[in-house]
């Protein structure tokens, strides 16, 4: 049974490269019976959407940044 | 031309700056970007289809002008000493947030956030998420943004900074449950809920 300091590693690195079988199927099993890891995955996956986002220029600026030109 | 001008380019260059600075870690060459991505963007002004929006073409070229940079100037850094030397808490936060049993301490175990999607709306969220990674230490900071910003593999990473794949997907973790912390107690938690 994996703990949670080892389960949070694990959704780290899913994120990184493929789980092998056997990782998966303990993190699955992991996740099932813990809701906080559950959610530390979950947000995770918040961090990354929100990268990109913030990468792609999709961030809303600040009150010191610009104002957004205004679309054509 | 598809009416880019140079007027509405330098309305994203703060934004774009921002961005530039928190991955380079240095006010120089982050200007140095933004500048050759503005010249780049209204140089090839023609190829703007209109399909995406102007400031989503402009960030693909800062973009790649960042990869590009980053492939040819950190190859001779060796950036484990430094990171190895960032994570010397790690330990300790560690056991601040688990029990010996590898559990999660009463209150430290993640609760939901509410509504991300919505959150992304607004300055605030982003206002925070900006803190929070300007607060990560800068080898850390360096390596997670390389992968999550620019896309960077994590095996490309590891070679170029000459650390070891399972030194890299450490150093990415420990990054992630920072930003995950900060971002928690800086916008995720309902006011007045322990830390």
């Amino acid at each position: 049974m994996l703990k949670c300091v080892e389960a949070i590693g694990l959704c780290s690195q899913e994120l990184d490269r493929p789980l092998a079988l056997g990782e998966r199927t303990s993190l699955r099993l992991h996740l099932m019976m813990c809701t906080g890891c559950t959610n530390y995955r979950l947000q995770l996956g918040t961090l990354r959407q929100a990268m990109q986002a913030y990468a792609q220029g999709d961030a809303v600026p600040g009150d010191e940044g610009p104002a957004e030109p205004p679309r054509s | 031309m598809q009416g880019i001008s140079a007027a509405a380019l330098q309305l994203l260059r703060t934004q774009m700056l921002r961005f530039a600075e928190l991955q380079l870690r240095d006010r120089d060459t982050a200007e140095d970007m933004v500048q050759e991505a503005i010249e780049a963007a209204l140089r090839n002004a023609a190829s703007f289809s209109g399909q995406s929006s102007l400031k989503t073409w402009v960030f693909a070229i800062l973009r790649n002008r960042i990869i590009d940079h980053l492939r040819q100037a950190v190859r001779t850094v060796n950036l484990s000493s430094l990171v190895n030397e960032e994570n010397e808490d790690w330990e300790d936060r560690l056991e601040g947030l688990f029990k010996e049993s590898g559990h999660w301490r009463q209150g430290a175990a993640p609760t939901a956030w509410p509504r991300p999607e919505e959150a992304m709306q607004t300055r605030q969220f982003w206002a925070v998420f900006e803190t929070c990674l300007s607060l990560l230490p800068p080898a850390t900071g360096r390596v997670f943004m390389m992968r999550e910003f620019l896309g960077f593999e994590s095996q490309e990473i590891c070679e170029q900074l000459a650390i070891s794949t399972s030194n890299c997907h450490v150093i990415l973790h420990r990054a992630r449950l920072k930003l995950r912390g900060c971002m928690d107690t800086g916008w995720g938690r309902p006011e007045g809920a322990p830390c």
